[in-house]
């Protein structure tokens, strides 16, 4: 692997160690959220395992898309942006390492922690398998977009409900694909349709979207 | 090849067609259709004039401003025609459906509002191409002037969307394909809104709202799709607003016939913001003081 | 060989500057003077890329330089107001890691004598967090005598530096300009550099 590739991911994978209390923010955030459904909408479990799908993959969608303000804003205040610019290496490689070190972060301990929640939502281990599954191949997704959206709100007003607002209408395919293989499962069927839907959007976005974010950085940094 | 040229052959081409499926091809059938673009054809020829011969003097602010100026009024008039027309032929003359009542006749505005929210993205994503490629700031502001106008066409085609549901469904909204993306496009449209007001170098806002309308447009076709995969796993095809019945042909003329008139609409309103852009961009340039100046004199 | 033709800078509806223009040769260092607000910063981010100017080019030997960017960068060496450090790593973290986005394959030893010649090698263990200002400056600055480059674009590299400091880097500045190298600095103080040819850049209002 390219040595600035590895450089930049180690340092942010350094960096979030040394604030470990950082991704335990995320994960609570996820914990949370999703356990205000049950208290708002009761404890029936058949009501709860019909929702779950949907309600787990918003909770991994907005736990997700918190954390996003952080990917370039310290960069972008303390320098450390401009260098990665001025970096002979290709911007879109280092911008990938970047939202590589945010999804191990921010995305992986969502997605390990999801079986739990899935158990208090009367989830069959069959579904959670799935939810598991889905996650897995849908989360990159969602940091490779949502760089996009952090690149593009870097300096501008109100940026963290900005990228809400920029980010969100594209997870839509996302949030479709990996709730529709979970409910997929727990009805018996073959959610195998909607986890390729999902894993092609993940390599598509792997793709374009490092280009796309490199793109907005060197717009936001003028 | 000038400016000029293109846009006259243009229209000439636009002209000659429609004159010819007057005389040939349908013959009475879509009559009003081909007589507004026979208009329409004749407008553009005209307009050409305004243009220079140079082709890339136009992409200058300066020389555009007073040349849009010219063409609005045109573009305005086409548009009361047209829609004069098309709803003349859409409630007089368009027979009443057997199955919907008089209630259907309100896709008459939405299918051409629903065309024209799609149209217009892409329109703007093309311009924010064309501005992010070339770096030419008519382009860049060609696709913020669009905008508010495909928000507003949005919104229109969710308002009479949820309006005809009532009597179709019993129910204002229906998570149907069609209206759930038409929701999902307004969305899109108030975050390339959002993020241009809230930078405030013009040239960043710029470039920065160009890329955010060329990764929606990659990802519109992705949502749509989703979208309507997700629909047939839920819902079922039961409802489905794009399976009207089957269409006479006086239906179709109104339906094209307003979306005419809502092309040459968006045309005049865009070229009108576009020249507020320009003012409030240019305002510390010469030729703007000096339009000023006339004008108060 | 540096050339800057006819660079012009537009902030907001503000004109900052137009028609600059300079040619930097090997072993030559350049000045730019103004006020504050003159457009100093603007134009050295535009000499490195990161400004697209509003009319006007940069040349690097003769090609544009977003042309041929990879090689204009890899010559490159820009430090700006701000010093790149992250909070969270120390000293010799931060200056190693930077060294390695650059391309300089920077071992401990090599960073920490960068670090002793400008008189913070006992801050080297210290996360950047703690550091102050002028200690956060020298860690960054440190990265000069890791550099392989030959253009050196520093703003206010003097700037919150005790004398001591000012001395050690204005020498070092001198160096690598004896060596062939190229540097264009902005600055307040009266620091001398010794050069073969000076240039100096005044933008005024």
């Amino acid at each position: 692997m390219n040595g600035a590739w590895l450089t930049v991911l180690t340092r942010d994978l350094l960096q979030a160690y040394r604030r470990r209390s950082d991704i335990a923010t995320t994960l609570f955030f996820f914990v949370i959220v999703s356990s205000l459904f049950p208290l708002g909408v009761g404890s029936d479990s058949a009501i709860l395992s019909t929702i779950a799908p949907g309600v787990l993959w918003v909770a991994a969608l907005l736990a997700g898309m918190i954390s996003l303000s952080r990917l370039f804003a310290a960069d972008f205040a303390d320098g450390a942006l401009e260098q990665m610019l001025l970096s002979p290496q290709p911007l879109s490689l280092l911008v990938s390492a970047k939202i590589l070190a945010h999804w191990l972060v921010c995305g992986l301990p969502v997605v390990l922690l999801a079986p739990m929640i899935g158990l208090q939502y009367a989830l069959p281990s069959e579904a959670i398998g799935i939810l598991v599954v889905s996650l897995l191949l849908g989360t990159p997704a969602l940091s490779l977009i949502g760089a996009i959206g952090a690149a593009l709100t870097l300096g501008a007003r109100g940026s963290g409900l900005l990228v809400a607002l920029l980010v969100l209408p594209l997870y839509i395919p996302v949030l479709i694909f990996g709730s529709l293989a979970v409910s997929a499962s727990q009805h018996g069927m073959s959610p195998q349709a909607h986890l390729s839907l999902l894993a092609a959007i993940s390599l598509l976005a792997v793709v374009l979207a490092p280009l796309a974010t490199a793109a907005a950085l060197r717009i936001s940094v003028e | 090849m000038s400016l000029k040229k293109i846009i006259f052959a243009l229209g000439l081409i636009i002209a000659v067609s429609a004159a010819a499926l007057i005389f040939f091809a349908h013959g009475l059938k879509y009559i009003s259709v081909n007589v507004a673009l026979l208009a329409l054809g004749a407008v553009l020829m005209r307009q050409s004039a305004y243009f220079s011969d140079n082709f890339y003097q136009h992409a200058s602010p300066q020389t555009f401003y007073p040349t849009a100026g010219r063409m609005i009024p045109w573009f305005a008039w086409l548009a009361v025609v047209f829609v004069i027309y098309g709803l003349y032929i859409s409630f007089a003359i368009a027979p009443t459906d057997f199955q919907q009542g008089e209630a259907y006749r309100i896709i008459f505005v939405h299918v051409p509002a629903a065309w024209m929210s799609m149209v217009i993205y892409l329109a703007m994503a093309f311009w924010a191409g064309v501005g992010l490629a070339l770096n030419s700031k008519l382009s860049a502001m060609m696709a913020q002037a669009l905008a508010p106008t495909g928000a507003i066409f949005t919104l229109l085609a969710l308002v009479t969307g949820s309006l005809w549901g009532k009597p179709m469904w019993g129910t204002y909204w229906v998570w149907d394909a069609r209206l759930t993306s038409e929701l999902i496009l307004l969305f899109l449209y108030l975050g390339f809104m959002a993020l241009q007001a809230s930078i405030d170098e013009p040239r960043k806002a710029d470039r920065a709202g160009a890329l955010l309308a060329l990764v929606g447009a990659v990802n519109i076709p992705i949502i749509y799709f989703s979208v309507k995969w997700w629909n047939t796993l839920h819902q079922g095809s039961s409802i489905n607003m794009g399976a009207a019945p089957k269409m006479a042909a006086t239906m179709f003329e109104g339906m094209i016939l307003m979306a005419l008139a809502f092309w040459m609409y968006t045309i005049a309103v865009a070229l009108i913001r576009v020249r507020c852009i320009i003012l409030e961009r240019e305002r510390n340039s010469g030729w703007v003081k000096e339009l000023s100046l006339k004008d108060h004199a | 060989m540096l050339v800057a033709q006819g660079l012009a800078c537009l902030r907001g509806d503000r004109l900052l500057f137009k028609n600059v223009g300079f040619e930097l040769n090997a072993g030559g260092l350049l000045y730019v003077l103004g006020e504050n607000g003159s457009g100093k910063s603007s134009l050295l981010r535009m000499l490195c890329g990161l400004l697209t100017p509003e009319e006007g080019a940069v040349f690097w030997n003769g090609k544009k330089i977003k042309e041929d960017a990879e090689q204009y960068l890899s010559n490159l060496t820009y430090l700006g107001h701000l010093n790149g450090l992250k909070d969270d790593l120390t000293a010799l973290e931060n200056l190693q890691t930077n060294a390695r986005l650059a391309g300089v394959e920077a071992s401990e030893q090599a960073a920490m004598a960068a670090l002793t010649a400008i008189g913070i090698a006992r801050c080297a263990y210290l996360p950047a967090r703690v550091l102050s200002q002028g200690q956060k400056r020298r860690v960054a600055l440190a990265g000069l005598w890791l550099a392989n480059t030959s253009l050196w674009i520093l703003d206010e590299p003097f700037a919150a530096l005790d004398v001591a400091s000012v001395e050690v880097l204005a020498t070092r500045l001198g160096e690598h300009i004896a060596e062939g190298g190229m540097a264009i600095l902005t600055t307040h103080q009266d620091v001398t550099v010794n050069a073969k040819h000076t240039q100096t850049l005044r933008l005024s209002k």
